[in-house]
């Protein structure tokens, strides 16, 4: 049999075309479904923290550090404390992300209280909105995550995140940041920091559990998120946040 | 006519096929990530085994707690992650520096909480260790 260029052509292009289709539906069917007893749609992360119960210790920051064996220099979680005078700007310190805990306050003429902080999760995330590649996501239990597989080190989510949470981990190269300890929640363990948090001024919550006592938190106490008005729809809720905290 | 539209369907169909080649199966599925992502993250090892599991074999230590002011604070808050010890019982855990343990929390600062209790260490104990006087589980004298 003759074969002309033109049929040649039509031809691959026939089983072009029935490759395209066959790998299409597959990509529709195929996918396997997550066998876990954890059920994404019934949890909704988030977080509180009572600033009236933070004593400044740093269990939290170097907990975090072991449990998710953090760089040395960098943070996933640190504690900033506030000096607050009249008529100034305040000063705030953080030595080495208060791991150490802090140098004695000895001054009492000023206003003075300790501030944690960590990745707010937001539901609405500046960081995951500008990564270019899907690297990061709000997973559907409305925690913030990097696939570090995918993370091209761009760092463009580094400089979008209002709250200065993320850095870029120097050895991988790739972006890093706090996981709500996604590995312990979601197998009924609370986060590190929480867990050693010794006077529980930072609790994990989850919002779509009608017996958390998050929902009796907020009914009943005042709280703010970190910059509220960039809009980010932050799940980290701060009880008695004072209006210098940045 | 018929040449071009040929053409155009040959290079959808090679454009499908690698995209179908290199895109993972699932992305998209929940989001535009790699659902695949999750269970990545959730492989990461547990250091802190969790108050419940340490309250398995230490219930003596968790009953004295009970009693005090202690009552909240987890066991590795103090003790350090003990997941290993946890897994395999013939890992001894180092007991904590007291020294610095207690001082850490309890150290005089004006940016504490007024309700927390709180000392000068220097002028509290002239020196002694704090586990001289204070039982670490029921710290009440």
């Amino acid at each position: 049999m003759d074969i002309t260029r033109r049929g040649l052509f039509q031809i691959g292009g026939k089983l072009l075309v029935l490759a395209s289709v066959g790998a299409t539906l597959e990509q529709i069917v195929g996918a396997e479904a997550p066998s876990d007893a954890y059920k994404l749609a019934d949890h909704w992360w988030g977080m509180l923290i009572d600033i009236d119960k933070c004593i400044g210790c740093g269990n939290c920051v170097r907990g975090c550090s072991k449990e998710n064996q953090v760089p040395s220099g960098y943070f996933r979680t640190w504690v900033e404390r506030y000096q607050v005078e009249e008529g100034k700007q305040p000063v705030v310190e953080s030595p080495d992300g208060a791991m150490n805990g802090f140098a004695p306050l000895t001054r009492d003429d000023v206003k003075a209280f300790f501030v944690p902080k960590l990745c707010n999760h937001c539901a609405d995330s500046p960081c995951v909105q500008v990564c270019p590649v899907g690297a990061t996501f709000v997973s559907p239990d409305g925690v913030v995550l990097v696939d570090k597989e995918y993370c091209l080190g761009c760092r463009y989510c580094v400089q979008a995140c209002p709250y200065g949470c993320r850095y870029l981990h120097p050895e991988t190269k790739t972006v890093d940041k706090c996981t709500l300890c996604y590995h312990r929640i979601t197998q009924g363990l609370t986060t590190a920091c929480c867990e050693n948090c010794p006077t529980q001024a930072r609790q994990l919550v989850d919002f779509k559990n009608p017996q958390d006592p998050v929902h009796e938190f907020l009914r009943k106490n005042k709280v703010e998120v970190l910059k509220p008005y960039m809009a980010t729809q932050a799940k980290v809720y701060y009880k008695n946040l004072d209006g210098s905290v940045r | 006519m018929i040449r071009p539209a040929l053409v155009l369907l040959a290079a959808v169909g090679v454009f499908l096929l690698v995209r179908a080649a290199v895109v993972p199966k699932d992305f998209g599925r929940y989001g535009h990530y790699r659902p695949a992502a999750l269970n990545l993250v959730r492989q990461h090892p547990v250091s802190y085994a969790g108050q419940v599991t340490c309250a398995m074999c230490h219930d003596e230590q968790v009953n004295a707690r009970k009693a005090g002011k202690h009552a909240h604070v987890a066991c590795e808050a103090c003790h350090g992650p003990q997941a290993a010890h946890a897994n395999d019982p013939s890992i001894v855990p180092k007991l904590p520096d007291v020294a610095d343990l207690c001082r850490r929390c309890h150290e005089k600062d004006a940016a504490k909480p007024g309700w927390f209790p709180q000392v000068v260490t220097a002028e509290h104990s002239g020196g002694a260790k704090c586990n001289d006087c204070h039982q670490p589980h029921n710290p009440h004298l």
